[in-house]
């Protein structure tokens, strides 16, 4: 495809990484080398124009970190803990770390994204919020943060995504906000951006959608990465300050890219630390069996952003399947493409089964309940750790498995449910 | 004449009839009915607008959402549409594809503007490649004399409006309101100054679309517009089996 090579200098990996490294990335075109860009409907035009705007004047004006910081203290939690996990450390032979953004309010990573966009949609003056979710954990935050700083809120859920994240529906309506099902398409996160979209751009002018993870047009996976960048902040001090060394490796899982953007990014520059994320391997390498789409995809343009994709030859998106709604998805943040073609991070899948077991190591071992989403980053530092006895690696946790109850009945506990 | 030219030019023919651009899914209901139905409607209408079916299509309503899918079910590809048009007995009223960005990116630029110039098609619309991102699939295009139809809204300022009525092709596309495909699009005062707006800023003739589906709507938009775009309303027409052509032929005003 010609496109990839139409950017100055977009395949030499080298470049690339230098040009991240040095802060370059995005462009004022709103690119991550080849990757990025605004593929919107002429109707979202002026609204993505304030949005950047906004961006420019207030991300990073010290009233605007003021307040955010004040909040993410004191009504988030944070800083989250960084936890040694000792018995993990032994069973699989390296030294093992947890970043526990299940400690953050609402129970993920991602309500530092949600409140940092809630607090930039009050500034911006519009009067609605919506967002879309597939585990739950995001249309939880987007309804906390709406409740707390007075925004009426709609979230978007694919139907098959309701049922197996229940409880987050629940606690959606409990906080507020309006639940629609989203029943077209494949039913799952993709169907409910797709949605979340055409909500916008029936109501341009009022209304502020808060993505849920670093992707979509520019600025998103910019504004997403920023918040989303105290999860490696704060984790890079604090093992330093705990080991007083960097981490030999840190690994976190990948659904559009959120957590794993926001704990990768501050490490990036940190050549003797190996950073892998980790996709959903689903059921295996066929086609729809899995959302691996960093280690299969190509690129394309789907929900605004040229990115790898899971696509057929002809350019429709494929389907998914994972375990985790949160990690079954298509598509994959624009400054992870990046990262994969300038070989800064490799990517790797971990299968649905493999998943589970690493989530029930876990919680045996260590008395932590990690999100199945969560569950794939510690399936593949498994993997890692027993490749490299003795090294240190650190986890990002991203959120807490409460959530995932209907799945884990259905899956690890149906045998013990069996039993009298 | 360039294949853009005749696009504006059986839009401009019709004069005061004002002209009707007609939507139409490829491969919907089927392969067979969709060349039936092309025939019909491009007998009838002045410029027919074939959708490409796409798996996520973001900026389209429930019927063209439904008629996408069916089709995408029934096996359709770019390619076999591009083949089909280049085999048959073309209508007499130019062709737009009416695509999202991803099937064209996938068939490659240049390859799909040769098959496209060979299977008579004339123009492009994409709904979510805005004009900035759009040069390199100008550039394909411009090489076989296609080019692509802008879309402004009642939200696209007025700098932007004139840059995009200067660089559209074929015709400017007038959004009728903010939203999806396939509402019910009033035309109050409001969308008629709106419509002369885009008027006055553009050289090529102007059609409005999004929410057009009873005479009394294109009765309301005589004189302001050049010509009307039918979409949803004429997919629910096929859905329902009822005749395409008598149902465009109801919407011209008498
Ligand atoms: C706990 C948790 N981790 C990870 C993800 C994946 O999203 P991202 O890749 O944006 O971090 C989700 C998404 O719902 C989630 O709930």
């Amino acid at each position: 495809m010609s496109m990839e090579y139409s950017h100055d200098g977009a395949g030499d990996p080298a470049k690339l990484l230098a040009d991240e490294l040095a802060g370059k990335f995005p462009d004022a075109r709103g690119r991550f080398g080849p990757f990025g860009g605004r593929y919107i409907p002429e109707t979202l035009i002026a609204a993505f124009e304030n949005l950047e705007a906004a961006v420019k004047q207030h991300l990073h004006a010290p009233d605007f970190q003021a307040e955010l910081a004040a909040e993410l203290k004191s009504w988030v939690g944070r800083p989250t803990a960084l936890t040694h996990a000792p018995k993990l450390s032994k069973a699989w032979g390296a030294e093992v770390w947890l970043k526990r953004e299940d400690l953050a309010h609402t129970g993920a990573h991602k309500i530092n994204n949600a409140l940092g966009q809630a607090l930039l949609a009050k500034r911006l003056g519009v009067t609605r919020i919506v967002a879309e979710t597939g585990a739950g954990q995001h249309g939880v935050a987007t309804a906390a943060a709406c409740a707390r700083v007075g925004l009426p809120c709609t979230v978007y859920m694919g139907s098959v995504d309701m049922e197996r994240q229940a409880p987050n529906v629940g606690r959606m309506k409990l906080l507020g906000a309006t639940v629609v099902p989203v029943t077209t398409g494949d039913q799952t996160l993709r169907a409910a951006i797709d949605e979340a979209f055409r909500d916008w751009v029936s109501n341009p002018d009022d209304t502020f959608y808060i993505i849920g993870s670093a992707v979509g047009p520019h600025p998103f996976p910019y504004l997403v990465r920023e918040l989303q960048a105290v999860i490696g902040k704060e984790a890079r001090a604090q093992i330093q300050e705990r080991t007083g060394k960097l981490p030999d490796a840190i690994i976190a899982c990948v659904g559009g890219g959120s957590n794993a953007i926001g704990l990768f990014h501050p490490f990036i520059g940190d050549a003797s630390v190996e950073i892998i994320g980790i996709e959903a391997g689903g059921t295996g390498n066929g086609l729809g069996q899995n959302a691996a789409t960093l280690a299969t995809g190509r690129p394309g343009v789907l929900h605004g952003a040229y990115s790898l994709l899971l696509q057929d030859k002809d350019g429709q998106i494929q389907e998914t399947h994972s375990v985790s709604a949160g990690l079954d998805y298509p598509g994959v943040g624009p400054e992870h493409s990046l990262l994969l073609w300038a070989g800064r991070v490799r990517y790797e899948a971990a299968t649905d089964d493999e998943s589970l077991e690493a989530l029930q190591e876990c919680c045996r071992l260590e008395g932590i309940l990690p999100a199945i989403e969560s569950a794939h980053a510690f399936a593949g530092a498994k993997r890692w750790a027993q490749k490299n006895p003795g090294k240190r690696v650190l986890i990002g946790l991203s959120g807490r498995g409460d959530k995932d109850m209907p799945t884990l009945q259905r899956t690890i506990l149906a045998d013990t449910n069996k039993q009298p | 004449m360039r294949p853009t030219e005749r696009i504006s030019a059986a839009i401009s023919e019709a004069r005061d009839r004002t002209a009707i651009v007609a939507f139409i899914t490829a491969g919907y209901p089927s392969r067979e009915k969709f060349r039936e139905h092309l025939t019909q409607i491009g007998n009838a209408a002045d410029v027919v607008e074939i959708g490409v079916p796409f798996s996520d299509p973001m900026a389209d309503g429930m019927t063209i959402q439904r008629s996408s899918r069916e089709a995408l079910a029934q096996g359709f590809t770019l390619r076999w549409l591009l083949g089909e048009l280049a085999a048959m007995q073309r209508p007499k009223a130019p062709l737009v594809l009416m695509s999202y960005l991803n099937p064209l990116m996938a068939y490659g630029y240049a390859a799909l503007a040769a098959d496209a110039a060979k299977a008579g098609v004339c123009g492009f619309i994409v709904p979510d490649l805005p004009y900035d991102e759009g040069e390199e699939f100008r550039t394909a295009l411009e090489a076989q004399g296609l080019g692509v139809i802008q879309m402004v809204t009642p939200v696209t300022r007025p700098e932007r409006m004139a840059k995009l009525c200067a660089a559209s092709q074929g015709f400017v596309y007038a959004v009728t309101m903010t939203g999806v495909t396939g509402k019910n699009a009033s035309v109050p005062g409001e969308v008629t100054r709106y419509l002369e707006t885009v008027s006055a800023a553009a050289k090529l003739p102007v059609c409005a679309g999004f929410g057009i589906r009873t005479r009394e709507q294109v009765e309301q938009l005589k004189g302001h517009v050049a010509g009307v775009i039918v979409g949803s309303a004429l997919v629910e027409v096929l859905e329902s089996g009822k005749d395409p052509a008598e149902f465009l032929n109801s919407l011209r005003p008498r």
